[in-house]
């Protein structure tokens, strides 16, 4: 059998590409769609958010995490488990606030723009803006508001992509409706 | 490790909906196409990086069962379970479990509102038979949840 060898023993490889082809095909879609990379920027983000609630669950299902007490502990608990886990990448955690509410992560390889080449008259367009939606929705689902957002990305000429997080505050338990 | 599969998965959902919501207004079909043709996109690529150094196929049946083990196994960690043809051009691809339908529920009528979560893989096989020199149509149906099939039309 001479074809053996064709499907590559690297299963996980493939999967990803095919999950990074398909985030292409959506975000090109969007970008006919909108024809304003706000709007694009914005959908992205939603999306990201859409999944960021859910995927939580399957962190804290598969990745056995303890509740975590600052924000360091998030911040390691994000690069070193959630990106590895989902990603495949571990990005470094970098740029503390002089308070310690902000942080950076930095992305030296970022697999969802394997392989992108933004066309010119993109400038405003975050390719990678579901990520900061992801982000933000998964932390809310545990009690923490954040900003997300990029800083820097490659695919605009930068030398590293950077994800900067800012905390916000802790969200409190709501009471529902109707009870004291 | 990288576990891409939930975080396809989710995606996926997220491009259904918004395609739906976008392109779906007036016409569930258009939505179709949409979806589809994203699919055919990405199929293409991947057939076209997939089959890169593999050898030259000897014919239609011959690509059929490459879809149907490497470029199934490639995408969803296993084989299609059942491949039957005519031999006048028609293919029938069944999956017993398909990897995207296994987290939807049954639903009780018998117009599987899941067939919408078919478009995109539909896609994929057009696309990676269009790549490998195979124009055709792709028809998704779900009999019994998660099992389903991909009807394959060899356009001559």
């Amino acid at each position: 059998m001479s074809r053996q060898n064709s499907a590559r023993a690297d299963g996980k490889k493939v999967s990803s590409e095919l999950f990074t082809l398909t985030y292409g095909a959506l975000v090109s879609q969007l970008v006919k769609d909108f024809e304003n990379d706000d709007a694009v920027n914005k959908k992205l983000y939603d999306m990201g958010y859409n999944i960021g609630v859910r995927l939580i669950e399957d962190l804290i299902a598969k990745g056995n995490v303890q509740r975590c007490h600052d924000l360091r502990e998030t911040a390691d608990v994000i690069a070193k488990l959630g990106f590895k886990m989902f990603l495949g990448v571990t990005p470094i955690v970098s740029k503390w606030s002089p308070g310690g509410d902000e942080f950076s992560l930095m992305l030296d390889n970022n697999p969802l723009t394997e392989f992108v080449e933004l066309p010119s008259g993109h400038d405003k367009l975050c390719y990678s803006n579901i990520l900061c939606g992801v982000l933000k929705g998964a932390l809310e689902m545990v009690q923490m508001d954040v900003e997300v957002h990029f800083v820097q990305d490659v695919l605009h000429g930068d030398d590293t992509s950077e994800i900067r997080v800012k905390f916000i505050k802790k969200l409190e338990d709501a009471i529902p409706a109707g009870e004291e | 490790m990288a576990e891409t599969d939930s975080v396809f998965e989710f995606l996926h959902m997220q491009i259904v909906d918004y395609i739906k919501e976008v392109h779906g207004k007036e016409n569930e079909n258009h939505a179709t196409s949409v979806l589809e043709h994203i699919g055919f996109t990405v199929g293409q690529r991947l057939a076209e990086r997939f089959t890169k150094e593999t050898a030259r196929f000897k014919d239609d049946l011959d690509v059929m069962k490459y879809i149907c083990k490497d470029f199934w196994t490639a995408l969803y960690k296993k084989q299609i379970d059942n491949l039957r043809t005519n031999h006048q051009g028609v293919f029938v691809l069944q999956d017993n479990r398909f990897a995207l339908l296994t987290q939807i529920s049954e639903g009780e009528d018998d117009n599987h509102p899941a067939t919408q979560y078919l478009s995109l893989p539909c896609g994929l096989i057009r696309g990676a038979l269009a790549n490998l020199g195979i124009q055709s149509i792709v028809v998704p149906e779900i009999t019994t949840m998660p099992m389903c099939k991909f009807t394959i039309k060899i356009e001559k």
